[in-house]
């Protein structure tokens, strides 16, 4: 049993990829979403990919799956109905949701607010009190909780969330509630906010227990059946979940808190990267994501992904890790256009989307999109390898002609124009993740990908200055990749809100040990050994009176840690902000990640280079203002050493690379091809 | 009048406005608005005092090399700034001031600390980066130095004159040394001040890449066209939106300013001839006897005024200056809007906020679609300080300074969100940070049902936030409508007005005025801070009844309540229909046929007589101009 199958459910697709570890041999498949029943396009693909290899089900050691069930259950809105238990006097916190208004002066006037994912008609308060420092004010009024209960019968709750005032520092009440809630309103699964996220801050601690409660049911069942189907088709190995922080977890321990997988899909793009970048030679680099709505960005040091402590998803902002992925509403499908009363241009963020899509597609879209400017300047030749598909190159001139007869220029420049605009809003979320956060973008590698990535991956290089571009083999099933290459992981954290001045490094190790041990635990019962398991800590720390923290890596846990620890935070907040200051650090949060060990999971080679590739054609496009002809090479030809040489358009089943004149693309051994500029002279 | 240094004497040869490239344009508008944004993030995140770091009250600017804002949300004067600045500027200064009157009110009370710094490539000036944040102490006589009684500036603390902060690069210790003794926090200070100078700093960064990524000379011809831009766009839309020569004219009020007068009339009119508009505060009432006063220069009234116009025609418009020229802008001496030196001015947020409140009605008239309800236009404060009297912290100072929120108004959208903010990002502290960094708890933090106007789009509910105190100490308040009502529009009602009361711990209940200070409080006493609804928009009967009814189980109306909205329910909580049908026909009858576009509530004369028997509260004494005062 050496094969790993990495799953990753998009949208249209599903992609399916078969590692064999010891080889390190590959095969894909691509099938279609099923989107009223995921785990059919899964075991679709999957029957497919063993097909293909020629092994039976019973071979495949481990499914390795990213899903977006939780996601898109918050997107469209349908999770479950969820009743929610506050402490008297809070019963409104969703509703008041901090009081946030997005949006500059004056735009509140266009807010649409959400509606909060517990009702205020299903969410009830109870008496009873807990301080600040887990003190006990007023006890549980068990008789209160019991009628509260039950009168939410009948409301068809779905999920029960409860979230008491400080009940990070003291979980006693909470517990008793779920008991109480087992008899009052048996069946319904109960999230407790001292469970899902105990820290401070009782709006962020309660929306995050109410979304874990939302997704679950649906989580749930969604788990449960393609578990059931996998045995029942024959494949004896476990299913594992990607969580939001890249890591993996038991099929069982994402069914309790779900809340962890939101961003599963991203995830796996980003895991994917550093897989392939890892190939090649690269630790430290930007994954640049681009489809055809919007465009996902990361910084990865090391290997590891930045975490950040927030999790987006639409409207819905939940504290949970995840990989601290960027997006932009700027994709292939993202719209031009020319405002009449400023007459500049504008791209995005609406977007054609799939349906109509450009208007290259021929599906009815009239609207230029970048895809089409792409086709007017000849970057995406008409007839692809392969043939599949064929742009309507009259239809997408058409489209950018609307733009360029507004702005009064010609319609090639008007698509160059389209084309800088998009690359200038991506190149904004790159320096979200880089220079924002006190990184220097050169000093990275940018990893592209994504249907729309590759094309654009060699302007972005030049703007950021991150060389080699990175195009892996086969962009656009990088997720399940990322899927298939990862380790398997477990959180505890908890809020230890403390001076520096008023802890011993001791204690911090005592918290951190205790955090590592839970985690550590939870891992072993997914199947991970003691001694397979790496542990490592992780500390918000902020100057006393801040309203941020920094997470700081705690990197010893001895006499001096807590120097060790200041000097760090220090190091990080000069390097984020330029400036330090002398009052008294602060712990806020500890966590504890246990991390299993990486699979091994052997590269492939291409085989090497037996002189100059050579193009299948040649191809006139517009660049800077002339035309020129660009050499067209397929990918599948191309052979370990080749050296492409901009202008150039690399074409494969899922994806275009553009070369730009000027720069030369390597195809690396391990099937990437690597971008640089050409030095001159 | 500054004189400014550069070494580079040769002059940059720009382009013609018309001959940059648009699409460059366009980066460079995108690149402003990046840095623009990175500023904020800079400071947020560095800041310790509360008034920055949870509530973010600060605002960036950067302007072009004559100190017109390119982007930006306030139109700080940076002209005014440097004509009144007596001094050399050089590559490396830092210039800081928080002296309304030095600066022009490019600041608008002492609490703000205004930097500036000067913009430098290869030698020459190619733009400023500047920034104020509220900084939530600043000494003078009370904790968070907004004494409510004040007659002088004098009296708000520490008054920083425009000077050099850092000189070439060089920090002034012994300056910043005498200013930060001034105050009680002054690690709140210092912080905020480094925030705000990085957050400067990271602007200047971001400039100088533009100039060298696309030649200072394509950079500043871009920013000319930027300029150009926004004078084009708002040139096309004060023709569409303004009929010639018609004068629409607009007052709103400020209930007491803390010295027992009021109501304040805010009063504006506007009238377009040929390209120019004319925006004229006369008919405004005197200068503020109190802290009140909103000193406000002729560029930020454009700026606000360019908010409502600009942003609803394309919102993606980078904000700047260019349009100026085609506002002009008549503000009288001595008014409310420009009191003489040495006015206090502490109290100014009212003001602020009444000016959403002021343009809303004010433009809202041309096309009663786009008009909002009043709503939420102040940032009341909340302070409360002390010594800790027992246990670990025995002795230690604690001071907690934080703004409150109420019901956002109607609006053309929808119903106004409960208990929110009108102000960009602000957020409120939450009831767990609270708890774990000052001596109090919150017993009830909940909008209050029936407080937002009714309407076909209901006004948001006021919040009840309902404080008990741990520790002796004193608490202040700053908040207002609690006399005027915030009204309701287009057949909307108007929302409940804001109130504040202490219930003691030995039973007694003591309704607190809305602008106060050094009210003692004890372990036991409860503070309710309640503040005002949103006004309604369009006709509550015509609101659908479920939606009525649901709102009745969310509780953010009650039953009775419902009945404003011509709405009965029945035991179970249910719309009766024929019950509905019959009350909705009966208020029907009673009413005018034609609703009325502004229903502000009772007129003020009466307000004025029910005052003490409605909220508790003397009446105030209305402001009148002195005869010398009134200009012909």
């Amino acid at each position: 049993m050496t094969y790993r199958l990495g799953v990753d459910v998009g949208g249209t697709f599903t992609d399916v990829l078969l590692v064999d570890e010891l080889s390190g041999a590959t095969w894909r498949a691509k099938t279609a979403s099923t989107p009223s029943d995921q785990a059919v396009g899964v075991l679709n693909g999957i029957g497919k990919v063993c097909a293909d290899a020629g092994i039976a089900l019973a071979d495949v050691g481990q499914v390795l799956h990213g899903t977006t069930v939780a996601t898109n259950a918050i997107l469209e809105g349908k999770g479950a109905t969820v009743g929610l238990v506050t402490t008297r006097g809070f019963r409104q916190v969703l509703q008041i949701a901090r009081s946030y208004v997005p949006g500059g002066l004056a735009g509140w006037i266009i807010w649409p607010k959400p509606e909060p994912l517990a009702a205020l008609e299903n969410t009830v308060e109870v008496d009873e009190r807990i301080a600040s420092d887990g003190s006990v004010v007023r006890p549980l009024d068990e008789d209160d909780v019991r009628a509260r209960l039950a009168s939410l019968r009948g409301h068809g709750i779905e999920a029960l969330a409860v979230s008491l005032i400080n009940s990070f520092a003291d979980p006693a009440h909470e517990r008793r509630i779920a008991e109480i809630a087992a008899e009052v309103l048996p069946g319904v699964p109960v999230s407790l906010s001292s469970d899902v996220l105990p820290e401070l801050r009782e709006y962020e601690r309660t929306v995050t227990t109410v979304a874990n409660g939302y997704v679950q049911p649906q989580v749930k069942r969604y788990v449960e059946t393609l578990s059931g189907k996998l045995r029942d088709g024959g494949v004896a190995g476990e299913l594992a979940i990607l969580r939001s922080d890249g890591g993996l977890s038991s099929a069982e321990a994402a069914q309790s808190s779900p809340v962890t997988m939101l961003l599963s899909g991203p995830a796996g793009g980003v895991t994917g990267a550093v897989w392939v970048a890892e190939q090649c030679g690269y630790s430290d680099l930007i994954t640049f994501d681009m489809g055809g709505t919007s465009t996902d960005v990361a910084l990865v040091q090391g290997l590891a992904p930045r975490i950040g402590r927030e999790t987006k998803v639409g409207d819905l902002t939940v504290r949970a890790s995840s990989v601290d992925v960027r997006t932009v509403g700027a994709g292939g499908g993202s719209i031009a256009h020319v405002p009449q009363l400023t007459r500049a241009l504008r791209v995005g963020p609406q977007s054609a989307g799939a349906a109509p899509g450009p208007a290259a597609y021929g599906k009815g879209g009239t609207e230029p999109t970048v895809t089409d400017a792409n086709v007017v300047l000849g970057y995406l030749p008409a007839t692809l390898a392969g043939g599949e598909i064929t742009l309507d190159v009259d239809a997408a001139r058409t489209a950018v002609g609307t733009v360029a007869d507004a702005m009064g220029l010609s319609v090639e420049a008007a698509a160059a124009g389209i084309v800088d605009i998009v690359n200038e809003n991506m190149l904004g979320g790159l320096r979200l993740v880089s220079v924002q956060q006190g990184f220097d973008p050169r000093d990275f590698a940018l990893v592209a990908f994504g249907g729309a990535g590759p094309l654009h991956a060699n302007a972005l290089g030049k703007l950021t200055g991150a060389w080699p571009v990175i195009v892996p083999p086969s962009p656009g099933v990088l997720c399940a990749l990322g899927d298939a290459t990862t380790s398997a992981r477990s959180e505890s954290a908890r809020t230890v809100l403390r001076r520096f001045a008023d802890l011993t490094a001791a204690d911090l190790a005592a918290i951190l040990r205790e955090l590592g041990g839970e985690a550590g635990k939870r891992l072993a019962e997914q199947g991970v050994p003691d001694t397979d398991q790496t542990v490592a800590y992780q500390v918000d720390v902020r100057y006393h009176g801040q309203g941020f923290e920094i997470p700081v890596e705690v990197t010893e846990l001895g006499d001096a840690a807590l120097d060790t620890l200041a000097a760090a935070f220090d190091a990080e907040h000069e390097r984020l902000f330029s400036f330090l200051l002398t009052t008294d650090h602060e712990l806020v949060n500890a966590r504890a990640t246990v991390t299993g060990p990486r699979p091994g999971v052997a590269a492939t080679e291409l085989a090497a280079s037996e002189g100059p590739p050579t193009p299948i054609d040649t191809h006139p496009i517009h660049i800077s203002g002339a035309t020129v002809e660009a050499h067209v090479y397929d990918r599948v030809t191309l052979r370990a050493g080749d050296v492409v040489s901009g202008p150039a358009i690399v074409t494969e089943m899922d994806s275009t690379t553009l070369v730009l004149p000027g720069h030369a693309a390597t195809v690396h051994p391990s099937g990437s091809l690597l971008i640089n500029p050409v030095r001159e002279g | 009048m500054a004189r400014i240094v550069e070494t580079a004497t040769a002059p940059v040869e720009k382009v013609p406005v018309d001959a940059v490239d648009p699409i460059t344009l366009d980066l460079i508008e995108n690149g402003l608005r990046n840095a623009r944004y990175e500023m904020d993030e800079v400071l947020f995140r560095t800041a310790l005092s509360p008034g920055i770091r949870e509530q973010h009250d600060e605002f960036p600017l950067i302007a072009d090399p004559s100190g017109k804002m390119v982007v930006g949300q306030f139109g700080l004067s940076i002209p005014d700034f440097l004509d009144g600045f007596d001094d050399t500027v050089e590559e490396g200064d830092v210039l800081l001031t928080s002296d309304p009157y030095a600066c022009g009110a490019a600041i608008s009370h002492a609490n703000d600390w205004l930097v500036v710094t000067p913009v430098f490539h290869e030698g020459r000036v190619v733009g400023w980066a500047s920034m104020f944040g509220h900084m939530s102490d600043v000494g003078g006589k009370t904790p968070c130095s907004m004494p409510t009684d004040a007659r002088t500036i004098y009296e708000e603390g520490v008054v920083i004159p425009p000077f050099k902060l850092y000189s070439k690069g060089v920090l002034n210790e012994d300056a910043l040394r005498i200013i930060l003794n001034q105050v009680r926090m002054p690690d709140w200070n210092r912080a905020d001040l480094n925030g705000l100078v990085a957050a400067c700093r990271t602007a200047s960064r971001r400039v100088v890449e533009m100039c060298e990524r696309f030649g200072t000379a394509v950079y500043l011809s871009a920013l000319d066209a930027l300029l150009q831009r926004n004078y084009d766009a708002m040139k096309v839309l004060l023709a569409t939106v303004f009929e010639e020569g018609r004068t629409l004219s607009f007052t709103d009020y400020i209930c007491d300013d803390g010295v027992g007068y009021g109501p304040y009339e805010l009063t504006l009119s506007l009238t377009r001839r040929g390209d120019k508009v004319h925006l004229d505060f006369t008919g405004s009432s005197p200068q503020a006897a109190g802290p009140v006063n909103y000193y406000i220069n002729e560029n930020l009234t454009r700026m606000f005024f360019g908010i409502y116009m600009i942003t609803v025609a394309d919102p993606q418009i980078l904000w700047n200056d260019g349009f100026y020229p085609l506002v002009d802008v008549t503000i009288p001496d001595g008014s409310y809007w420009k009191p003489k030196h040495p006015a206090s001015l502490n109290g100014r947020n009212h003001g602020i906020g009444r000016v959403f409140d002021l343009f809303g009605g004010l433009l809202g008239q041309t096309n009663p679609a786009l008009l909002n309800a009043a709503g939420f236009s102040s940032s009341p404060h909340f302070m409360y300080s002390g010594h800790y009297s027992s246990g670990e912290r025995k002795g230690e100072w604690f001071q907690l300074y934080s703004i409150g929120f109420g019901g956002i108004p109607g609006r053309p959208l929808g119903d106004g969100p409960d208990g929110h903010s009108l102000w960009p990002s602000f957020v409120n502290i939450p009831c767990e940070y609270l708890e774990s960094y000052y001596p109090l708890r919150i017993e009830r933090w909940e909008t209050v049902a029936d407080t937002g106007g009714a309407g076909l789009h209901r006004g948001g509910n006021g919040v009840d936030v309902a404080y008990a105190f741990a520790e002796p100490g004193t608490i202040a308040i700053h908040d207002d409508r609690w006399l005027t009502y915030p009204w309701g529009v287009n057949g909307g009602t108007p929302g409940a007005r804001g109130t504040k009361w202490i219930d003691r711990a030995d039973g007694t209940r003591e309704v607190l005025p809305s602008k106060v200070h050094d009210v003692p409080v004890f372990p036991g006493d409860v503070l309710h801070f309640v503040t005002w609804g949103g006004g309604g928009w369009g006709d509550p009967l015509e609101r659908d009844p479920e939606l009525v009814a649901l709102e009745v189980r969310r509780g953010l109306v009650t039953a009775d309540g419902a009945r404003r909205y011509g709405v009965v329910l029945a035991a179970d909580g249910t719309v009766d229909a024929a019950a509905t049908a019959t009350l909705r026909d009966e208020l029907r009858a009673s009413r005018p046929a034609e609703l009325p576009v502004f229903d502000m509530g009772p007129p003020i004369e009466e307000l004025l007589e029910r005052c003490e028997a409605e909220t508790g509260l003397p009446a105030p004494t209305r402001p009148r101009w002195a005869a010398a005062d009134v200009r012909a």
